[in-house]
Protein backbone atom coordinates (compact mmCIF):
# COMPACT_ATOMS: atom_id res chain seq x y z
CA UNK A 1 0.00 0.00 0.00
CA UNK A 2 1.36 3.67 -0.43
CA UNK A 3 1.82 5.54 2.52
CA UNK A 4 0.27 8.98 2.05
CA UNK A 5 2.41 11.64 2.52
CA UNK A 6 1.81 13.59 5.75
CA UNK A 7 -0.39 16.67 5.49
CA UNK A 8 2.64 18.84 6.95
CA UNK A 9 4.92 17.24 3.72
CA UNK A 10 2.24 18.75 1.29
CA UNK A 11 1.89 21.95 3.56
CA UNK A 12 5.91 21.89 2.84
CA UNK A 13 5.79 21.38 -0.62
CA UNK A 14 3.44 23.73 -1.26
CA UNK A 15 5.39 26.49 0.25
CA UNK A 16 8.48 25.73 -1.59
CA UNK A 17 6.95 25.96 -4.42
CA UNK A 18 5.59 29.04 -3.86
CA UNK A 19 8.70 30.67 -2.43
CA UNK A 20 9.93 28.95 -6.07
CA UNK A 21 7.51 30.68 -7.82
CA UNK A 22 7.94 33.85 -6.04
CA UNK A 23 11.54 33.91 -6.66
CA UNK A 24 11.17 34.09 -10.13
CA UNK A 25 8.49 36.66 -10.51
CA UNK A 26 9.83 40.59 -10.62
CA UNK A 27 7.88 40.63 -7.31
CA UNK A 28 10.69 42.23 -4.97
CA UNK A 29 12.16 43.66 -8.11
CA UNK A 30 14.70 46.61 -7.29
CA UNK A 31 15.28 45.15 -3.80
CA UNK A 32 17.63 42.60 -5.24
CA UNK A 33 19.37 45.09 -7.54
CA UNK A 34 20.57 46.74 -4.32
CA UNK A 35 21.84 42.93 -3.20
CA UNK A 36 20.20 43.39 0.48
CA UNK A 37 19.75 39.70 0.51
CA UNK A 38 18.62 39.63 3.95
CA UNK A 39 15.65 42.13 3.03
CA UNK A 40 15.05 40.40 0.24
CA UNK A 41 14.28 36.99 2.32
CA UNK A 42 12.82 38.75 4.78
CA UNK A 43 10.06 40.15 2.40
CA UNK A 44 9.76 36.90 0.38
CA UNK A 45 9.14 34.99 3.72
CA UNK A 46 6.30 37.68 4.96
CA UNK A 47 4.52 37.88 1.52
CA UNK A 48 4.44 33.73 1.68
CA UNK A 49 3.36 33.26 4.43
CA UNK A 50 -0.70 32.38 4.50
CA UNK A 51 -2.37 36.03 5.51
CA UNK A 52 -4.49 35.88 8.37
CA UNK A 53 -7.59 38.03 8.44
CA UNK A 54 -5.99 40.56 10.62
CA UNK A 55 -3.58 40.90 7.49
CA UNK A 56 -6.04 40.47 5.02
CA UNK A 57 -8.01 43.70 6.87
CA UNK A 58 -4.40 45.07 6.63
CA UNK A 59 -4.36 45.23 3.13
CA UNK A 60 -7.69 46.85 2.85
CA UNK A 61 -6.42 49.51 5.11
CA UNK A 62 -2.91 50.46 3.53
CA UNK A 63 -4.71 49.83 -0.17
CA UNK A 64 -7.05 53.00 1.05
CA UNK A 65 -4.69 54.83 2.74
CA UNK A 66 -5.31 58.09 2.21
CA UNK A 67 -1.73 59.02 1.99
CA UNK A 68 -1.05 55.91 -0.32
CA UNK A 69 0.93 57.23 -3.49
CA UNK A 70 -1.57 57.79 -6.74
CA UNK A 71 -1.41 57.14 -10.53
CA UNK A 72 0.02 60.80 -11.29
CA UNK A 73 2.46 60.25 -8.14
CA UNK A 74 4.10 57.29 -10.10
CA UNK A 75 3.78 59.15 -13.27
CA UNK A 76 6.56 61.71 -12.21
CA UNK A 77 8.89 59.50 -10.44
CA UNK A 78 8.78 56.41 -13.51
CA UNK A 79 8.16 57.96 -16.92
CA UNK A 80 9.71 61.15 -18.62
CA UNK A 81 8.02 63.38 -20.46
CA UNK A 82 4.87 62.31 -19.72
CA UNK A 83 1.76 63.87 -21.94
CA UNK A 84 -1.52 64.01 -21.21
CA UNK A 85 -4.18 63.18 -23.41
CA UNK A 86 -7.57 64.51 -22.48
CA UNK A 87 -11.18 63.78 -23.49
CA UNK A 88 -12.93 60.43 -25.06
CA UNK A 89 -13.49 62.68 -28.67
CA UNK A 90 -17.32 61.81 -28.12
CA UNK A 91 -18.94 63.94 -25.24
CA UNK A 92 -16.46 64.52 -21.65
CA UNK A 93 -13.34 64.36 -19.96
CA UNK A 94 -13.14 62.29 -17.44
CA UNK A 95 -10.95 62.65 -14.42
CA UNK A 96 -11.04 59.52 -12.60
CA UNK A 97 -9.14 58.23 -15.36
CA UNK A 98 -5.42 59.87 -16.81
CA UNK A 99 -3.91 58.68 -20.01
CA UNK A 100 -1.28 59.67 -21.90
CA UNK A 101 2.33 59.23 -23.79
CA UNK A 102 5.26 59.10 -21.92
CA UNK A 103 8.84 57.20 -22.04
CA UNK A 104 9.98 54.59 -19.80
CA UNK A 105 13.61 53.49 -19.83
CA UNK A 106 13.86 54.96 -23.51
CA UNK A 107 10.89 53.52 -24.99
CA UNK A 108 7.52 55.41 -25.43
CA UNK A 109 4.65 53.96 -24.11
CA UNK A 110 0.80 54.42 -23.40
CA UNK A 111 -0.03 54.74 -19.98
CA UNK A 112 -3.51 54.73 -18.25
CA UNK A 113 -4.60 54.92 -14.97
CA UNK A 114 -7.17 55.55 -12.31
CA UNK A 115 -6.51 58.49 -10.78
CA UNK A 116 -7.82 59.67 -6.74
CA UNK A 117 -7.41 63.15 -5.41
CA UNK A 118 -5.66 64.10 -2.09
CA UNK A 119 -7.44 66.51 -0.77
CA UNK A 120 -11.21 67.53 -0.75
CA UNK A 121 -11.28 69.37 -3.57
CA UNK A 122 -9.19 67.38 -5.72
CA UNK A 123 -11.33 64.00 -4.47
CA UNK A 124 -14.84 65.60 -5.74
CA UNK A 125 -12.97 66.64 -8.41
CA UNK A 126 -11.57 63.11 -9.45
CA UNK A 127 -15.03 61.74 -8.48
CA UNK A 128 -12.60 59.52 -6.13
CA UNK A 129 -11.34 57.36 -9.05
CA UNK A 130 -14.64 56.49 -10.06
CA UNK A 131 -14.54 56.90 -13.71
CA UNK A 132 -17.64 57.32 -15.94
CA UNK A 133 -18.03 55.32 -19.21
CA UNK A 134 -16.49 59.08 -20.51
CA UNK A 135 -13.11 57.18 -18.69
CA UNK A 136 -13.44 54.00 -20.16
CA UNK A 137 -14.07 55.65 -24.02
CA UNK A 138 -10.76 57.99 -23.16
CA UNK A 139 -8.39 54.73 -22.28
CA UNK A 140 -9.95 52.76 -24.91
CA UNK A 141 -9.31 55.65 -27.58
CA UNK A 142 -5.18 55.84 -26.05
CA UNK A 143 -4.98 52.13 -26.30
CA UNK A 144 -6.00 52.06 -29.68
CA UNK A 145 -3.76 54.89 -30.26
CA UNK A 146 -0.40 52.90 -28.73
CA UNK A 147 -1.73 50.00 -30.72
CA UNK A 148 -1.39 51.73 -33.70
CA UNK A 149 1.78 53.46 -33.39
CA UNK A 150 3.35 50.27 -31.47
CA UNK A 151 4.03 51.22 -27.84
CA UNK A 152 3.62 49.10 -24.95
CA UNK A 153 0.24 49.71 -22.56
CA UNK A 154 0.70 49.98 -19.26
CA UNK A 155 -2.26 50.11 -16.72
CA UNK A 156 -2.31 51.31 -12.77
CA UNK A 157 -5.62 50.53 -10.96
CA UNK A 158 -6.80 52.11 -8.23
CA UNK A 159 -10.60 52.57 -7.69
CA UNK A 160 -13.21 51.49 -5.51
CA UNK A 161 -15.06 50.79 -8.36
CA UNK A 162 -17.13 52.71 -11.76
CA UNK A 163 -19.30 55.14 -10.48
CA UNK A 164 -22.83 54.26 -9.68
CA UNK A 165 -24.75 56.90 -10.46
CA UNK A 166 -27.77 58.08 -13.00
CA UNK A 167 -25.85 59.89 -15.58
CA UNK A 168 -23.01 56.50 -15.55
CA UNK A 169 -26.00 54.38 -16.52
CA UNK A 170 -27.48 56.20 -18.89
CA UNK A 171 -24.27 56.77 -20.73
CA UNK A 172 -24.11 53.20 -20.95
CA UNK A 173 -21.71 52.13 -17.72
CA UNK A 174 -21.76 48.31 -18.24
CA UNK A 175 -21.32 48.00 -21.46
CA UNK A 176 -18.76 50.47 -21.67
CA UNK A 177 -16.55 48.53 -18.97
CA UNK A 178 -17.11 45.41 -21.84
CA UNK A 179 -15.73 46.63 -24.36
CA UNK A 180 -13.10 48.08 -22.61
CA UNK A 181 -11.71 44.89 -21.65
CA UNK A 182 -12.60 43.54 -25.22
CA UNK A 183 -10.44 46.41 -26.58
CA UNK A 184 -7.54 45.30 -24.07
CA UNK A 185 -8.00 41.60 -25.37
CA UNK A 186 -7.63 42.70 -28.68
CA UNK A 187 -4.15 44.58 -28.76
CA UNK A 188 -1.63 43.50 -30.78
CA UNK A 189 0.95 45.84 -28.46
CA UNK A 190 2.23 44.51 -24.79
CA UNK A 191 0.14 45.32 -21.88
CA UNK A 192 1.04 45.07 -17.92
CA UNK A 193 -1.59 45.77 -15.48
CA UNK A 194 -0.51 46.95 -11.93
CA UNK A 195 -3.30 47.23 -9.27
CA UNK A 196 -1.79 50.29 -6.97
CA UNK A 197 -4.49 50.45 -4.43
CA UNK A 198 -8.23 49.16 -4.59
CA UNK A 199 -8.93 46.94 -7.24
CA UNK A 200 -12.66 47.13 -7.39
CA UNK A 201 -14.07 45.09 -9.13
CA UNK A 202 -15.80 46.03 -12.83
CA UNK A 203 -14.22 50.01 -12.75
CA UNK A 204 -11.03 47.85 -12.13
CA UNK A 205 -11.37 44.86 -14.74
CA UNK A 206 -12.29 47.07 -17.48
CA UNK A 207 -8.53 48.11 -17.93
CA UNK A 208 -6.60 44.94 -16.23
CA UNK A 209 -6.95 42.37 -18.95
CA UNK A 210 -2.89 43.00 -20.01
CA UNK A 211 -0.60 39.87 -20.84
CA UNK A 212 0.62 40.53 -17.06
CA UNK A 213 -1.04 41.96 -14.66
CA UNK A 214 0.72 42.64 -11.18
CA UNK A 215 -0.31 43.61 -7.62
CA UNK A 216 1.67 45.73 -4.88
CA UNK A 217 2.56 43.95 -1.99
CA UNK A 218 -0.52 45.77 0.07
CA UNK A 219 -2.82 46.44 -2.65
CA UNK A 220 -6.22 44.88 -3.05
CA UNK A 221 -8.19 43.53 -5.93
CA UNK A 222 -12.19 42.33 -5.63
CA UNK A 223 -15.49 41.70 -7.19
CA UNK A 224 -16.90 43.72 -4.44
CA UNK A 225 -16.04 45.98 -1.80
CA UNK A 226 -15.60 44.69 1.87
CA UNK A 227 -18.71 46.75 3.21
CA UNK A 228 -20.92 46.06 -0.08
CA UNK A 229 -20.17 42.35 0.66
CA UNK A 230 -20.98 42.30 3.72
CA UNK A 231 -24.06 44.35 3.39
CA UNK A 232 -25.40 41.78 1.12
CA UNK A 233 -24.01 38.34 2.91
CA UNK A 234 -24.18 39.25 6.23
CA UNK A 235 -26.93 41.76 5.95
CA UNK A 236 -24.70 43.82 8.18
CA UNK A 237 -21.60 46.28 6.32
CA UNK A 238 -20.16 46.51 9.69
CA UNK A 239 -18.72 42.90 9.02
CA UNK A 240 -16.84 44.50 6.17
CA UNK A 241 -13.65 42.72 7.95
CA UNK A 242 -14.69 39.11 8.11
CA UNK A 243 -16.29 39.46 4.14
CA UNK A 244 -12.74 40.68 3.43
CA UNK A 245 -11.43 37.45 5.17
CA UNK A 246 -13.88 35.65 3.47
CA UNK A 247 -13.35 36.62 -0.08
CA UNK A 248 -9.52 37.15 0.17
CA UNK A 249 -8.75 40.25 -1.50
CA UNK A 250 -4.86 40.47 -0.54
CA UNK A 251 -2.06 40.48 -3.20
CA UNK A 252 -0.92 36.51 -1.48
CA UNK A 253 -4.48 35.13 -2.43
CA UNK A 254 -4.79 36.59 -6.07
CA UNK A 255 -1.31 35.25 -6.79
CA UNK A 256 -2.33 31.48 -5.59
CA UNK A 257 -5.40 31.49 -7.24
CA UNK A 258 -3.58 32.60 -10.60
CA UNK A 259 -5.19 35.60 -10.73
CA UNK A 260 -1.98 37.69 -11.04
CA UNK A 261 1.24 36.81 -12.20
CA UNK A 262 3.65 38.70 -9.56
CA UNK A 263 3.76 40.74 -6.00
CA UNK A 264 5.41 44.10 -7.03
CA UNK A 265 6.83 45.04 -3.12
CA UNK A 266 6.28 47.77 -1.54
CA UNK A 267 8.78 49.68 1.36
CA UNK A 268 8.68 48.33 4.80
CA UNK A 269 5.46 49.66 6.22
CA UNK A 270 3.30 50.63 3.15
CA UNK A 271 3.96 52.47 -0.60
CA UNK A 272 2.62 55.84 1.58
CA UNK A 273 5.83 55.81 3.47
CA UNK A 274 8.45 56.26 1.16
CA UNK A 275 6.56 57.56 -2.20
CA UNK A 276 10.36 57.21 -4.14
CA UNK A 277 11.26 53.63 -3.22
CA UNK A 278 8.07 52.69 -4.02
CA UNK A 279 8.43 54.28 -7.96
CA UNK A 280 11.59 52.29 -7.84
CA UNK A 281 10.02 48.86 -7.11
CA UNK A 282 7.54 49.30 -9.27
CA UNK A 283 9.07 50.54 -12.09
CA UNK A 284 11.15 47.74 -12.12
CA UNK A 285 8.51 45.69 -11.46
CA UNK A 286 6.53 47.51 -14.54
CA UNK A 287 10.37 46.67 -16.76
CA UNK A 288 10.49 42.94 -16.03
CA UNK A 289 7.05 42.33 -16.79
CA UNK A 290 7.26 43.90 -20.07
CA UNK A 291 10.74 42.08 -20.81
CA UNK A 292 8.88 38.89 -20.43
CA UNK A 293 6.39 39.61 -22.95
CA UNK A 294 7.92 42.76 -25.62
CA UNK A 295 9.79 40.32 -28.19
CA UNK A 296 6.85 37.22 -28.85
CA UNK A 297 5.38 37.67 -32.11
CA UNK A 298 2.42 40.08 -31.61
CA UNK A 299 -0.28 37.50 -33.03
CA UNK A 300 0.81 35.25 -29.85
CA UNK A 301 1.00 37.25 -27.83
CA UNK A 302 -2.46 38.01 -28.40
CA UNK A 303 -3.79 34.03 -28.37
CA UNK A 304 -1.52 33.97 -25.03
CA UNK A 305 -3.40 36.79 -23.66
CA UNK A 306 -6.90 35.64 -24.89
CA UNK A 307 -5.65 32.24 -23.33
CA UNK A 308 -4.74 33.47 -20.24
CA UNK A 309 -8.10 34.77 -19.27
CA UNK A 310 -10.02 31.70 -20.85
CA UNK A 311 -8.36 29.65 -18.65
CA UNK A 312 -9.88 31.84 -15.51
CA UNK A 313 -11.58 29.90 -12.51
CA UNK A 314 -11.89 26.73 -10.65
CA UNK A 315 -15.01 24.15 -11.26
CA UNK A 316 -15.72 20.54 -11.14
CA UNK A 317 -17.13 18.30 -13.73
CA UNK B 1 -20.59 15.86 -5.53
CA UNK B 2 -19.09 13.93 -2.72
CA UNK B 3 -18.04 17.61 -1.52
CA UNK B 4 -21.61 18.94 -1.89
CA UNK B 5 -23.58 18.98 1.46
CA UNK B 6 -27.15 16.75 1.00
CA UNK B 7 -29.72 19.01 1.99
CA UNK B 8 -32.45 16.69 0.24
CA UNK B 9 -33.81 15.52 3.98
CA UNK B 10 -33.23 18.39 5.97
CA UNK B 11 -34.76 20.97 3.59
CA UNK B 12 -37.21 22.82 5.58
CA UNK B 13 -37.82 25.91 4.24
CA UNK B 14 -37.94 28.83 7.17
CA UNK B 15 -41.22 30.79 4.54
CA UNK B 16 -43.61 28.22 3.48
CA UNK B 17 -45.45 31.31 2.63
CA UNK B 18 -44.42 33.64 0.58
CA UNK B 19 -42.80 36.77 2.61
CA UNK B 20 -45.25 39.51 2.97
CA UNK B 21 -45.44 42.55 0.73
CA UNK B 22 -44.86 40.03 -2.02
CA UNK B 23 -47.54 38.40 -3.44
CA UNK B 24 -48.21 34.89 -5.03
CA UNK B 25 -45.64 34.18 -7.64
CA UNK B 26 -48.54 33.87 -10.15
CA UNK B 27 -50.12 37.31 -8.94
CA UNK B 28 -49.21 39.86 -11.35
CA UNK B 29 -47.57 42.41 -9.52
CA UNK B 30 -48.56 44.93 -11.76
CA UNK B 31 -52.30 44.94 -12.48
CA UNK B 32 -53.06 42.13 -9.46
CA UNK B 33 -54.83 39.74 -11.41
CA UNK B 34 -54.20 35.94 -10.63
CA UNK B 35 -53.64 33.11 -12.63
CA UNK B 36 -53.55 29.36 -12.54
CA UNK B 37 -50.13 28.21 -13.50
CA UNK B 38 -50.95 26.05 -16.58
CA UNK B 39 -52.65 29.64 -17.94
CA UNK B 40 -49.43 31.33 -16.93
CA UNK B 41 -47.27 28.50 -19.09
CA UNK B 42 -49.82 29.08 -21.78
CA UNK B 43 -49.95 32.59 -22.25
CA UNK B 44 -45.67 32.50 -22.51
CA UNK B 45 -45.67 33.98 -18.76
CA UNK B 46 -47.03 37.45 -19.57
CA UNK B 47 -49.98 38.39 -17.75
CA UNK B 48 -52.57 38.33 -20.70
CA UNK B 49 -54.72 41.60 -19.01
CA UNK B 50 -51.47 44.03 -18.66
CA UNK B 51 -48.49 42.55 -20.03
CA UNK B 52 -46.28 42.15 -16.91
CA UNK B 53 -43.65 39.33 -17.98
CA UNK B 54 -43.38 37.25 -15.47
CA UNK B 55 -40.13 35.05 -14.93
CA UNK B 56 -39.42 32.12 -17.06
CA UNK B 57 -37.52 29.32 -15.76
CA UNK B 58 -34.68 28.11 -17.93
CA UNK B 59 -36.42 25.05 -19.18
CA UNK B 60 -39.65 26.42 -19.89
CA UNK B 61 -37.90 29.71 -21.66
CA UNK B 62 -36.11 26.84 -24.29
CA UNK B 63 -39.05 25.30 -24.94
CA UNK B 64 -40.59 28.64 -25.60
CA UNK B 65 -37.46 29.46 -27.71
CA UNK B 66 -36.09 26.20 -29.69
CA UNK B 67 -38.18 23.92 -31.86
CA UNK B 68 -39.63 21.56 -30.14
CA UNK B 69 -37.12 18.82 -29.91
CA UNK B 70 -34.10 20.29 -31.08
CA UNK B 71 -32.27 21.51 -27.82
CA UNK B 72 -29.25 18.75 -27.30
CA UNK B 73 -27.99 20.08 -23.78
CA UNK B 74 -24.23 19.96 -23.37
CA UNK B 75 -21.53 20.36 -20.27
CA UNK B 76 -24.10 19.55 -17.92
CA UNK B 77 -22.05 17.81 -15.78
CA UNK B 78 -19.97 21.42 -14.96
CA UNK B 79 -19.95 22.42 -11.00
CA UNK B 80 -19.24 25.21 -8.99
CA UNK B 81 -16.19 24.21 -6.70
CA UNK B 82 -15.60 25.98 -3.78
CA UNK B 83 -11.82 27.94 -4.20
CA UNK B 84 -12.30 29.76 -1.69
CA UNK B 85 -13.99 28.03 1.82
CA UNK B 86 -16.45 30.79 1.12
CA UNK B 87 -18.69 30.78 4.46
CA UNK B 88 -20.81 33.82 5.25
CA UNK B 89 -23.90 32.88 7.26
CA UNK B 90 -23.72 29.52 5.30
CA UNK B 91 -21.17 27.45 3.31
CA UNK B 92 -21.02 28.57 -0.45
CA UNK B 93 -21.17 24.44 -0.95
CA UNK B 94 -24.65 24.36 0.96
CA UNK B 95 -26.26 27.30 -0.94
CA UNK B 96 -24.97 25.73 -4.02
CA UNK B 97 -26.54 21.89 -2.82
CA UNK B 98 -29.92 24.19 -2.00
CA UNK B 99 -29.97 25.76 -5.40
CA UNK B 100 -29.45 22.90 -7.04
CA UNK B 101 -31.65 20.97 -5.10
CA UNK B 102 -34.92 24.19 -5.80
CA UNK B 103 -33.64 24.37 -9.37
CA UNK B 104 -33.11 20.99 -10.92
CA UNK B 105 -29.84 22.71 -12.20
CA UNK B 106 -26.39 22.19 -12.24
CA UNK B 107 -25.47 25.82 -12.19
CA UNK B 108 -27.17 29.57 -13.16
CA UNK B 109 -26.32 28.61 -16.94
CA UNK B 110 -27.91 25.79 -19.28
CA UNK B 111 -26.29 25.70 -22.55
CA UNK B 112 -26.22 23.39 -25.87
CA UNK B 113 -27.28 23.39 -29.54
CA UNK B 114 -30.86 23.92 -30.50
CA UNK B 115 -32.62 25.17 -33.91
CA UNK B 116 -34.91 28.08 -33.67
CA UNK B 117 -37.33 28.12 -36.09
CA UNK B 118 -35.39 25.60 -38.26
CA UNK B 119 -31.77 27.28 -38.13
CA UNK B 120 -29.50 26.10 -36.40
CA UNK B 121 -28.12 27.85 -33.31
CA UNK B 122 -25.96 27.17 -29.81
CA UNK B 123 -28.54 28.63 -26.97
CA UNK B 124 -27.78 29.40 -23.77
CA UNK B 125 -30.10 30.62 -21.07
CA UNK B 126 -29.39 31.65 -17.75
CA UNK B 127 -31.71 30.78 -14.64
CA UNK B 128 -32.28 34.02 -11.79
CA UNK B 129 -33.46 31.56 -9.14
CA UNK B 130 -30.37 29.67 -9.05
CA UNK B 131 -28.12 31.90 -6.77
CA UNK B 132 -29.86 35.21 -8.58
CA UNK B 133 -28.33 34.04 -11.81
CA UNK B 134 -24.68 34.80 -10.69
CA UNK B 135 -22.11 33.75 -12.78
CA UNK B 136 -19.01 32.10 -11.02
CA UNK B 137 -16.40 30.28 -12.52
CA UNK B 138 -18.93 27.39 -14.28
CA UNK B 139 -20.90 29.71 -15.68
CA UNK B 140 -18.18 31.46 -17.16
CA UNK B 141 -16.97 28.35 -18.19
CA UNK B 142 -20.56 27.07 -19.94
CA UNK B 143 -20.08 30.37 -21.84
CA UNK B 144 -17.28 30.47 -23.25
CA UNK B 145 -17.27 26.77 -24.10
CA UNK B 146 -20.79 28.00 -25.80
CA UNK B 147 -18.90 30.49 -27.85
CA UNK B 148 -16.48 27.83 -28.74
CA UNK B 149 -19.01 25.05 -30.29
CA UNK B 150 -20.87 28.15 -32.09
CA UNK B 151 -17.17 29.12 -33.71
CA UNK B 152 -16.60 25.73 -34.59
CA UNK B 153 -20.20 24.92 -35.95
CA UNK B 154 -20.08 28.62 -37.69
CA UNK B 155 -23.79 28.83 -36.41
CA UNK B 156 -24.57 31.79 -34.05
CA UNK B 157 -25.19 31.89 -30.36
CA UNK B 158 -28.26 33.32 -28.73
CA UNK B 159 -27.99 33.55 -25.04
CA UNK B 160 -30.49 34.87 -22.91
CA UNK B 161 -29.48 36.78 -20.19
CA UNK B 162 -31.25 36.98 -16.13
CA UNK B 163 -28.07 37.68 -13.81
CA UNK B 164 -27.61 39.81 -10.37
CA UNK B 165 -23.95 39.59 -11.65
CA UNK B 166 -20.72 38.18 -10.33
CA UNK B 167 -21.15 35.43 -7.73
CA UNK B 168 -19.33 37.15 -4.50
CA UNK B 169 -18.67 33.30 -2.84
CA UNK B 170 -15.70 32.74 -5.86
CA UNK B 171 -14.35 36.40 -4.77
CA UNK B 172 -12.12 37.13 -7.20
CA UNK B 173 -12.50 34.64 -9.67
CA UNK B 174 -15.81 35.41 -10.34
CA UNK B 175 -14.76 38.93 -11.48
CA UNK B 176 -12.43 37.09 -13.70
CA UNK B 177 -15.25 35.60 -15.74
CA UNK B 178 -15.80 38.75 -16.92
CA UNK B 179 -12.28 39.08 -19.03
CA UNK B 180 -13.41 35.14 -19.25
CA UNK B 181 -16.30 35.83 -21.34
CA UNK B 182 -15.35 38.74 -22.75
CA UNK B 183 -11.95 36.42 -24.68
CA UNK B 184 -14.46 33.91 -25.68
CA UNK B 185 -16.82 36.72 -27.41
CA UNK B 186 -13.36 37.68 -29.01
CA UNK B 187 -13.06 34.40 -30.46
CA UNK B 188 -16.63 34.64 -31.84
CA UNK B 189 -16.30 37.15 -33.38
CA UNK B 190 -12.94 35.64 -35.26
CA UNK B 191 -14.59 32.84 -36.06
CA UNK B 192 -17.32 35.13 -37.70
CA UNK B 193 -20.21 33.58 -35.78
CA UNK B 194 -22.82 36.30 -34.84
CA UNK B 195 -24.18 36.46 -31.30
CA UNK B 196 -27.64 37.30 -30.49
CA UNK B 197 -28.39 38.39 -27.24
CA UNK B 198 -31.46 38.86 -25.33
CA UNK B 199 -31.64 40.31 -21.66
CA UNK B 200 -34.34 39.78 -19.73
CA UNK B 201 -34.88 41.07 -16.21
CA UNK B 202 -32.65 41.56 -14.33
CA UNK B 203 -29.63 41.70 -16.14
CA UNK B 204 -27.29 43.68 -14.10
CA UNK B 205 -23.57 44.39 -12.65
CA UNK B 206 -20.77 41.69 -14.02
CA UNK B 207 -23.00 40.17 -16.52
CA UNK B 208 -24.18 43.86 -18.31
CA UNK B 209 -20.46 44.47 -17.66
CA UNK B 210 -19.26 41.44 -20.07
CA UNK B 211 -20.32 39.34 -22.96
CA UNK B 212 -24.28 40.81 -22.34
CA UNK B 213 -23.12 43.81 -23.57
CA UNK B 214 -21.14 42.02 -26.18
CA UNK B 215 -23.95 40.89 -28.40
CA UNK B 216 -23.56 41.86 -31.96
CA UNK B 217 -28.08 42.47 -31.50
CA UNK B 218 -29.23 43.42 -28.07
CA UNK B 219 -33.07 42.80 -27.27
CA UNK B 220 -34.77 43.19 -24.22
CA UNK B 221 -37.86 42.18 -22.90
CA UNK B 222 -40.54 45.06 -22.07
CA UNK B 223 -39.46 46.29 -18.08
CA UNK B 224 -36.54 44.39 -17.78
CA UNK B 225 -33.88 45.96 -15.34
CA UNK B 226 -31.01 46.68 -17.55
CA UNK B 227 -28.28 48.27 -15.21
CA UNK B 228 -24.61 47.93 -14.29
CA UNK B 229 -25.50 49.59 -10.96
CA UNK B 230 -28.88 49.34 -9.50
CA UNK B 231 -31.70 51.77 -8.36
CA UNK B 232 -31.37 50.85 -4.64
CA UNK B 233 -27.68 51.13 -4.76
CA UNK B 234 -27.41 54.20 -6.71
CA UNK B 235 -30.50 55.92 -4.64
CA UNK B 236 -27.89 55.20 -1.66
CA UNK B 237 -24.75 55.84 -3.07
CA UNK B 238 -25.92 59.45 -4.50
CA UNK B 239 -28.39 60.31 -2.94
CA UNK B 240 -29.74 61.31 -6.50
CA UNK B 241 -33.21 61.53 -7.49
CA UNK B 242 -34.12 58.74 -9.48
CA UNK B 243 -35.82 58.95 -13.47
CA UNK B 244 -38.86 56.75 -12.81
CA UNK B 245 -37.70 54.25 -15.68
CA UNK B 246 -34.15 53.92 -13.97
CA UNK B 247 -32.29 51.27 -15.74
CA UNK B 248 -35.65 49.58 -17.28
CA UNK B 249 -34.92 48.44 -21.11
CA UNK B 250 -37.47 51.46 -22.41
CA UNK B 251 -34.68 53.77 -21.11
CA UNK B 252 -32.09 51.81 -22.06
CA UNK B 253 -33.32 51.43 -25.62
CA UNK B 254 -34.29 55.64 -25.15
CA UNK B 255 -30.23 55.97 -24.66
CA UNK B 256 -29.24 53.36 -27.66
CA UNK B 257 -28.28 50.74 -25.23
CA UNK B 258 -30.22 47.93 -26.94
CA UNK B 259 -31.55 47.66 -30.37
CA UNK B 260 -35.17 46.89 -29.66
CA UNK B 261 -37.49 45.54 -26.95
CA UNK B 262 -39.48 42.59 -27.94
CA UNK B 263 -42.12 41.23 -26.05
CA UNK B 264 -42.13 37.52 -25.28
CA UNK B 265 -44.60 36.46 -27.88
CA UNK B 266 -42.89 37.78 -30.80
CA UNK B 267 -39.37 37.25 -29.34
CA UNK B 268 -39.07 33.41 -31.47
CA UNK B 269 -39.91 34.78 -34.65
CA UNK B 270 -37.59 38.07 -33.96
CA UNK B 271 -34.81 35.52 -33.40
CA UNK B 272 -36.07 33.59 -36.60
CA UNK B 273 -35.39 36.25 -39.09
CA UNK B 274 -32.29 37.59 -37.48
CA UNK B 275 -31.08 34.85 -37.47
CA UNK B 276 -32.51 33.79 -41.02
CA UNK B 277 -30.75 37.11 -42.37
CA UNK B 278 -27.30 36.55 -40.42
CA UNK B 279 -27.07 32.65 -42.72
CA UNK B 280 -27.63 35.16 -45.77
CA UNK B 281 -31.20 34.01 -46.49
CA UNK B 282 -29.86 30.50 -47.46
Amino acid sequence: MATEPKQSEIEQLRLRERLAKLRKLPLIGGVSVGGELDRLERQIERIAAEPSADEVWHSVELARHEDRPYTLDYVERIFDDFVELHGDRSFADDPAIVAGLARFRGRTIALVGHQKGRDTRERIHRNFGMPYPEGYKKAMRVMELADRHGFPVFTLVDTPGAYPGVAAEQHGQGGWIARCQLAMVRLQVPSVTCVIGEGGSGGAVAIAVSDRVLMQENAIYSVISPEGCAAILWRDASEAKKAAAAFKPDARHCLDLGVIDGIVGEPEGGAHLDFDAAGKLLGDGLAAALGEIAELDPDERRRARRLRFRTMGVFAS
Amino acid sequence: MASRIDVRIEDRREDASPPSGKGHPNTCPSCGSHYRDDELEQNLRVCPHCGHHFPVRVRERIAQLADRGTFVEHDAELRSSDPLGFFDLKAYTERLAQAEHDTGLGDAMVAGTAAIERRRCELAVMEFSFMGGSMGSAVGEKFARACERAGERHVPLVVVTASGGARMQEGILSLMQLPKTVAAVDALREARAPFVCVMTHPTTAGVLASFASLGDVIVAEPGALLAFTGPRVVQQTTREKLPDDFGLAESNTRFGHVDAIVRRPDLRPYLGRLLALFANGN
